[in-house]
Parts: structure tokens; sequence; C-alpha cells
């Protein structure tokens, strides 16, 4: 082996390295919810860790789900996340369609603004949009959480949307044109099949924007039959000197599952969608 | 099938005018080539066609029927675009049937057609692919096909060779020559390479800046090229270009002077001479000489390109750059081409005894670049 090829592969496993610990890191947080969720309450607290539970326990997982309004927010939850996600898509794309492709006054303003409109910081937002909601009832109802959460996913969608409606050439559009169809026409076949990709993964990112949130939820929603899951979760920390480990981890694992089940079931689709702007003709 | 009128027909774009007042009558079954480098709005004036663009000014009608203000799906014509936008979606059976199916053709009819057309390219085996699975040359027929299919008044087509290989391209040529001999459908076709405007078209349009500067057929258009920039434009190797006067009943340019039979008004001028309008004096005698040092030899075979400098400013008129594809080597001196017999005796650095006929110079106003007077009339020329 010469000095070169030695200094290559010495390289190499330096990087391999980096990589690995960077992806212990990553992983560990979820590796330790999920087995401390399992574990005994003993375990739990011990002085010695214990790394894998070797006798699982499902009384944490019991325990959660048997806390009051934990039906009663998930369904919340679900209903602000389905609903949210539904009518940003929708006008996303139609907002998308209208930037990527039509010429009208305006039109790059209005770019700068989507984007722009990221880069708030979103504490400085609660108050404001408190007040606002207040006037016209809508603090404590899922409706205005809905309304809070389309301020800044909308955006985020039409933004990334925008980006993949992009990718796809606007040669094909013509040619159905001149070959027949009428501007719905394209929309429902050419361009709808072809933005597949790009409509699933902008929905996973949006569906985990939305389920993760908490601050506006917790500042928005008081009454607890009324809240979103993540703030059901944090009534497990702190409501006393004592915080009840097993069932938090065991709360925050069910919490998680919705957002990993979806994203497993569209990962391959995002996959494809990200070489999306590789479609030519 | 029907013929296109086009009627003063401008695009501006914001202050830009792309399209400035173009008339033109293309005839029913004819194969008209728009031609011109690019930014001239040959693209801009097919897609107007086509109905892609807006027409700024003037009419355009497909047959009898003004299409001015219709929608492209009103208009039947069929358009290839030089990405060819197949649907990659779809396979290449949905991407032929796509246009009729928009039309609510029974689907009987739709398979009966496509298969037909598949047969007619070589595509039958192709038809349950996608896009992505075929090679270039294959997308390429996918699109003529899509085009065909329709059988609709007329063929356009935009620079649809320009993303072929060499070898194919001058295949593809051919094909779609055959194709339009057989189909007889009223085409024009966008390009900005001579070659295929002058091997494909029945007319050709040279277009600059927005506007139809000649159109004619392509013998004429090279025989007699109506300005400077077409003179050019037209014609590989390009036509040789100097700055040349008229003294004593010969034509001088550079440390050359050559006697011209027919006495010329004009005292300066531009003068062309197409590189085969030389030979050399070996294989053609009775025509005057000039004797030239060789500076590049290119033999190819059939025959050799001889090229040697003129001590003269070459013509650096605007017009040139937008219109010669070569680059200028550095130097006071303008680059002449000759072509001539394979047998020549010429070595690079060596001299050549080069015969030139007079009676195909061409004559151009060195301000304007407007044609002086009619080429190819014969004329007697005093030998020396």
């Amino acid at each position: 082996m010469t000095a070169r090829r030695r200094g290559r592969r010495l390289r190499q496993t330096g990087w391999n390295i980096v990589g690995l610990v960077v992806f212990v890191v990553m992983v560990f947080p979820v590796f330790w919810m999920i087995s401390t969720a399992f574990k005994t309450d003993d375990q739990i607290v011990g002085e010695k860790p214990t790394w894998l539970p070797l006798h699982p326990t499902l009384a944490h997982f019991r325990d959660a789900i048997d806390r009051p309004f934990f039906w009663d927010d998930v369904k919340n939850s679900l209903i602000v996340v389905s609903v949210t996600v539904a009518i940003s898509i929708v006008l996303a794309f139609l907002a998308a369609v209208a930037l990527a492709r039509y010429r009208f006054g305006g039109r790059k303003l209005f770019v700068v603004l989507v984007i722009g409109i990221q880069m708030l910081p979103q504490a400085g937002l609660i108050i404001p949009l408190y007040v606002v909601l207040a006037r016209y009832h809508q603090v404590n109802a899922l409706s205005g959480l809905i309304v809070t959460y389309m301020t800044f996913v909308l955006p985020f969608c039409v933004w990334t949307l925008r980006g993949f409606l992009l990718g796809i050439p606007k040669d094909l559009e013509e040619a159905a044109m001149v070959d027949g169809s009428t501007r719905l026409g394209v929309f429902v076949k050419i361009l709808l099949p072809l933005m597949g990709p790009g409509l699933v993964a902008t929905s996973v990112f949006a569906f985990i924007t939305t389920w993760n949130e908490y601050i506006f939820a917790r500042v928005l929603l008081n009454d607890q039959q009324k809240q979103t899951v993540t703030v059901w979760l944090s009534y497990f920390l702190g409501s006393s000197r004592h915080t009840d480990w097993g069932a938090l981890m065991a709360a925050s694992t069910l919490t998680a599952i919705p957002v990993i089940v979806f994203f497993l079931l569209v990962q391959r689709r995002i996959a494809f969608g990200l070489t999306a702007g590789a479609v030519r003709g | 099938m029907a013929g296109i009128r086009l009627s003063g027909v401008t695009k501006t774009f914001g202050g830009v005018t792309a399209v400035d007042d173009v008339s033109l009558e293309i005839e029913d079954g004819e194969f008209l080539v728009l031609v011109g480098p690019s930014g001239c709005g040959k693209s801009t004036l097919l897609r107007m066609i086509a109905g892609l663009e807006e027409v700024t000014a003037g009419e355009i009608a497909i047959g009898d029927r003004d299409v001015t203000d219709l929608a492209p799906r009103s208009r039947d014509i069929a358009m290839v675009f030089q990405t060819y936008a197949l649907y990659p979606h779809m396979t290449v059976r949905q991407n032929m049937g796509y246009g009729l199916k928009a039309r609510r053709t029974p689907k009987a009819e739709i398979a009966r057609r496509v298969d037909e057309v598949a047969e007619l390219l070589g595509l039958a085996e192709l038809l349950e692919r996608r896009p992505a699975q075929l090679s270039g040359g294959q997308r390429q027929r996918v699109a003529m096909g899509r085009a065909i299919v329709r059988q609709p008044q007329a063929f356009l087509l935009d620079e649809p060779l320009s993303n072929l290989d060499a070898k194919l391209r001058v295949g593809m040529r051919a094909s779609l020559a055959q194709l339009h001999q057989r189909l007889g459908v009223t085409t024009v076709y966008v390009t900005h390479d001579q070659t295929e405007a002058m091997t494909l078209g029945q007319r050709v349009a040279v277009l600059r800046d927005g506007k139809i500067l000649q159109c004619d057929r392509p013998q004429a258009l090279y025989a007699s090229p109506n300005n400077l920039f077409i003179a050019a434009f037209i014609g590989s190797p390009a036509m040789n270009l100097v700055e040349a006067t008229y003294e004593d009943g010969a034509v001088r340019f550079g440390q050359f002077s050559v006697p011209v039979g027919r006495p010329r008004a004009e005292r300066r001028f531009v003068l062309g001479i197409r590189p085969e309008s030389f030979e050399d004096a070996a294989f053609a005698p009775g025509l005057p000489t000039i004797r030239v040092q060789v500076t590049v030899l290119e033999e190819l075979g059939s025959d050799a390109h001889v090229f040697f400098t003129v001590d003269a400013a070459p013509v650096t008129a605007e017009v040139l750059e937008a219109a010669s594809d070569q680059g200028l080597l550095p130097g006071t001196g303008a680059l002449f081409t000759a072509r001539v017999d394979a047998r020549t005796a010429a070595r690079i650095g060596g001299t050549l005894e080069l015969a030139v006929d007079p009676a195909r110079f061409h004559y151009y106003d060195p301000v304007t670049g407007d044609r002086l007077s009619a080429a190819g009339a014969p004329e007697l020329v005093a030998v020396p």
C-alpha cells in the first residue's frame, strides 16, 4: 500500500467516524425516549443506567392513555392538522401555479413577502394574534388555531411548491395546449400528475410542522378538552415536585408515532420528489 | 391541410420589438424554413402562429380562418418542441394519443391511428415505454409521431433536431424531408442552422432583428443573397467578404487585383467571393489568377480547402458579427477560404496560383449592406 493510498483510507475512516458520531447524537434522544417508556420506575430512577429494558413493561403506556383528555386531544390534533394541511396545500398549489407560470404586477414583491414573513420570530406574533383572534371569538377554538397555523404553513407551502413547479418545463403545458387541452385540462392532466411527488413532500413537512407545534396551541387553547396533544404532553412536567418520567416518555412516544408512520408511508415518494427537477421531456 | 398567411404581424415585449411587421404567405403543403441567429425572433414568430404568444399587431390566418385571437387548441396545428416536451408520466402510446383524446376521438380510432403512425416511424416496439426509457433519437420520433397522429392543418417545428448528435441529425434531416414528401402537410420549421434550412426548405426566410430580410428558394438565396448579412449567413464554408475598390477595370482587394469585364459605377464596396468561385489554376484554365500564400490546408478527400490571408481589414460590420459563427483569428488580414480540386499541389506555407471567376463576384454597399447588382449574370472576362 502506498503512503498516498493509506492517507486516503485514513481520511475516509475519519469521515466515517464523524458521520457515526453525528448519527449517534441525532438518534440517541429518540432511542432513550423509547427505551425509557418501556422501563420500570426502578430502572428509570436507578443510579446505574439501564440501556435496554430486558423485561419491558407497558404500564407507562396504559398510564398515559388513561390520563384525562388523551383521546380528546388526539382528536383535536388530527382535526387541526388535517384541515390546516388540506386547505394550505390546495391554496398553495393554486398560488404557486400563479407565481411560477403567470406574469402579473407585484409578483416579485409577493414572492419576497412570502419568504420574508417566514423570517419573523413567531414569539413576537403571539400577543398580536391573540388580540385579533379574541376580537373574533376565535380564542379557545380549533378554528382560531387552524387560521394561526395557516399563517406560516401556507407561505411555506407556496414557496416549496413554486420550486417544484419551476422544475417542470413550461414546454409540456404548451405542448398540451397545442394538442387540444384547455388551461384546466393542462392543470389536471399534466401539472397535477407531475406535481404528485412535490405535493406529497410538501404536505409531509406541513403535517410535521403542524403536529409538533406547541407554543401557539398552548397560548390560544385554554380548555383541556380543546387542546392538542403537544399541550396535553406538557402536563406531565412539573405539575408537582415529581415528574413521572416513564409516563412522559410513553406519551412522547405515542405522540411521535403518527408523524413517523406518515413519513414512512410517503418516504419513497419524497425521495422521488427531490429529483422532480430532473423531469425532462 | 391549409396555407398560412401572416399580415403585418408584430410582437413587442415591454419596449422591445421581437417581431417587426412580418408579412408572409405560406402555401398549402409547402415546407418553409425560418432561419436566423439566436434572438432574431424566429421562435417568437412560430409561437405566435401556434397561439402560444399573443400578437401585438397584425393578423394570422390558417386556411380561410382568421386565427389571430384563437386559443392554441382551436387552431388545429401540431407543434414539435426543441425539448420534445413529451409527457414524462405517459407511455409513448398515451403521448401520441393525447391530442386525439383531448379532442374526444373514439378510443378505437385513436389506437388505429397511433399504431399506423408508430409503424411509419418505427416506434411500434416502443409504444408501452415511457419517455425516460427512450434514446434521444427515439424521443424525437415520438414527438414527430405525436404531431403526425393528429393530422393537423400544419406542422410547426421549433429546432426539432438541435438536441441530437451530429450524425443522428443528418439522418433525421433526411427522414423529415421524406416525411414531408409523403404527407404533404404545410410545415413551418425554425432553425438557426443554415445547412438545415438549405437542405429542408422549399423556401427559406432569413430573419434578423424581427424582420424577414429575404424569403426565397434555397438556390436563389445562395446564388444572390440580397444583403451582406444573408451573404455571410448562408453557405458553408461562408462567403469570403472583404472591403474592395474598383479602379481601371479591375477590382482590388488587399494585395490582389482581378480584372473584371463590366465597369462598375461604385468606387468602394464590399466584395463577396464564395469559396467554390476559386479553383487551383492548374484545373481551371482561362480564368484570371491570383498568387496566394497558403496558410492552412484542409484536405477533405472530395476537395480541399485552401486558407490564405488578404492584406485588407476584414469586414467588421456589425451585421457580420451576428451572422458568422466562426471565431475570427487575431490579426489584421482577412482570412479567405478557397475550395479547390482535391488533386491540388498546394502545401502549407507554399504559394499557389488560384483561378477566380469574376462573374461570380458579389458586391455590397459598405454602409447599408445592400446588394449592388444582380449576381450570376454572365460577364465576358478579359483573360490577362
